[in-house]
Order: structure tokens, then sequence, then C-alpha cells
């Protein structure tokens, strides 16, 4: 098992395409010391809207993975592991961003027939 | 059951392709038909704002439906029903023209289909036998563990003939969903066979 630090770097302030400013924190991640292989990772600490899909006993597990890589492009193993959450655990957080951002996902999953909530992260 | 034995299938030009029989045909447009009958957004009034109406806003307060199965295809967005209203003003009426057209292409590739028909729109076939299932589904209460229950009633429960047809579309919904990606959860190549065009 290789061991991943994570360095936190500072804050960086992003003008989003709607003009206003994001600031996101900034981490570098090291995988192990020998590859010397350091990534940025970006997290945007201003998205503060949710998108949670709830289970149902009617929407077929396929369905809703393929409703997950199709709408939000998500890679297989995140669909799948998304729509598990749902299945077994009630309900899985499926995406994060501006209000907006989250009644467009919301509208879409209702268009798929998902059962489909948004709120403010907490 | 009749021709659509194996669900929708994948022919080896890369149609999809559902064998179907008279009787079939006539209840998959029933299906469909019925779905527009329940979403179908309502007429807007004669002196409904011309504005309001063309970006399809609804006047009033607007709570989720009364009829469960609608309920059940257009949810509450939010927990607080004042956030939850106002969001159906400004999209329900579009959730619903949009659950229409998906309906509306399936009915039109429904008419002009014999025995085998030709899946054109397969996002609008999934959309509406999803929307067909989840109104079935809430109208006779099923739950993740009551379908054998329902699948032993009597033949003279209402319920037992609504089950057969949700049963039947389940199944074919599972068949285009693996259509379209046989590698997808749950599902191994071997399930999907290609056949002859």
């Amino acid at each position: 098992m290789q061991s991943v630090s994570v360095t936190f770097v500072g804050y960086v302030a992003f003008r989003s395409d709607g003009g206003g400013c994001e600031t996101r924190r900034v981490s570098r991640v090291a995988a192990s010391p020998e590859l010397d292989e350091q990534v940025e990772e970006v997290v945007d600490l201003q998205r503060p809207w949710i998108t949670i899909v709830w289970n149902d006993p009617v929407n077929l597990m396929s369905y809703v993975t393929y409703v997950f890589m199709n709408y939000f492009k998500y890679p297989r193993d995140k669909a799948e592991k998304l729509m598990r959450d749902v299945h077994y655990e009630g309900r899985a957080v499926v995406s994060a961003g501006t209000r907006e951002e989250m009644e467009r996902d919301v509208t879409a999953m209702h268009s798929y027939g998902l059962w489909a909530t948004l709120q403010k992260d907490e | 059951m009749g021709d659509s034995t194996y669900g929708f299938q994948r022919t080896a030009t890369g149609r999809i392709v559902l064998r179907a029989d008279q009787v079939e045909r006539g209840l998959l447009t029933s299906v469909a038909q019925q779905v527009i009958d329940l979403v179908k957004p309502e007429e807007l009034p004669a002196d409904a704002d011309p504005l309001e109406a063309q970006l399809g806003w609804s006047a009033g307060d607007v709570g989720p439906s009364d009829d469960p199965a609608v309920a059940r295809l257009l949810p509450s967005a939010y927990a607080d029903e004042q956030d939850a209203a106002d969001f159906r003003r400004f999209t329900e009426r579009d959730i619903r023209e949009g659950k229409v057209q998906h309906a509306t292409t399936v009915l039109a590739e429904l008419e002009r289909s014999g025995d085998k028909i030709t899946v054109g729109s397969p996002d609008s076939w999934l959309a509406t036998l999803n929307d067909a299932r989840l109104a079935i589904g809430t109208r006779i209460q099923i739950g993740d563990d009551n379908h054998e229950e329902l699948a032993s009633l009597p033949s003279d429960d209402p319920r037992a003939g609504l089950f057969h047809v949700y049963d039947w579309l389940t199944f074919l919904q599972e068949s285009l969903v693996r259509c379209l990606d046989p590698t997808l959860y749950g599902f191994s190549e071997d399930d999907a066979p290609v056949i002859d065009d």
C-alpha cells in the first residue's frame, strides 16, 4: 500500500464564466516520493448546493447507472457506485454546484424519472 | 407472451429492434397514450400573460399533484413547500412537455412499424417505459419486497393485470438498456446477442 500525502498549498481565486469570483483550495497530492508524482487537486469551497437522488422501488439499477453515465458523463465506476449508494443506502449526492446548476440537474433527473431533490450542503 | 420474448435486440448493423405482435403493439400504444394523458400540461387560459405563457410559467401556487402517480412523475424538488412551489412554477410545464414529446415519438415509431419495430429514438423509449412503470408501480403500490405477493394475486384482482403489464415493461426496459450498453451493471456480453437484420 502506498501512502498518499496531501499538502495544503493555498487559496486561489478563479473567475467563473458568470464573471463572479470563486475561491478554491489547491492541494498537492504526492502518491509516492519515489515516483515524484505530484498532482494538483482543486477543491471548490464555494459549491454549497447538492443534488440528491433517492431510492425508489421502480427504477432499475441498470437504468439509473445509464442515466448517471449519460447525463453527468460520469465514468462507469463512479456511476455504479452512486447507483449502489442510492439502492442500498437510500440516497446519494450525485452532484454539487451553484443553486442554478443543481436546479438544472434536478430537472433533468425528473425528466429521466429519477426521484431527486436539491438542498444547501451542510 | 408473444413475439417480444427476446425484448429489444441489437442487429448486426447496429440497429435496435423489437419484435412485437399486434396485441403487444396495441398494448405499447395504449401505455404511451396513457403516459401522455397523465402528464400533458393543462391548456393555458385565454387570458394568460403572453410572456409567461411563452416561457411556460404558471401563475399562482403550484403544489404536487393529488394523484399519487402524477406526484411520483413530477416530484417536489425542495423539501421546503414554498421553494418547491416556486420551482414548479418555472419548470413543471417543460418537464411535462418533455415527457409528452418522448411518448409522442414512441407512438409515431409504433405507428409506422409492423411486427419488427425499429427504435429510432431509444432515449424516448427508455423515458416512456420508465414513466409508465412509475405510474403503474404507484397504482399497484409496488415496494422493494412485494413482487411475489403481487405476482400471485388472483386474476380477478384489478392489480393482477396491471402487475403483469408492469413486469413486461420492466423486462422491455431492461433489455433496451442492455442494447445501449451491453456491459452495464449486472449484464454480460452473452446476455445481448446480436441478431441478423
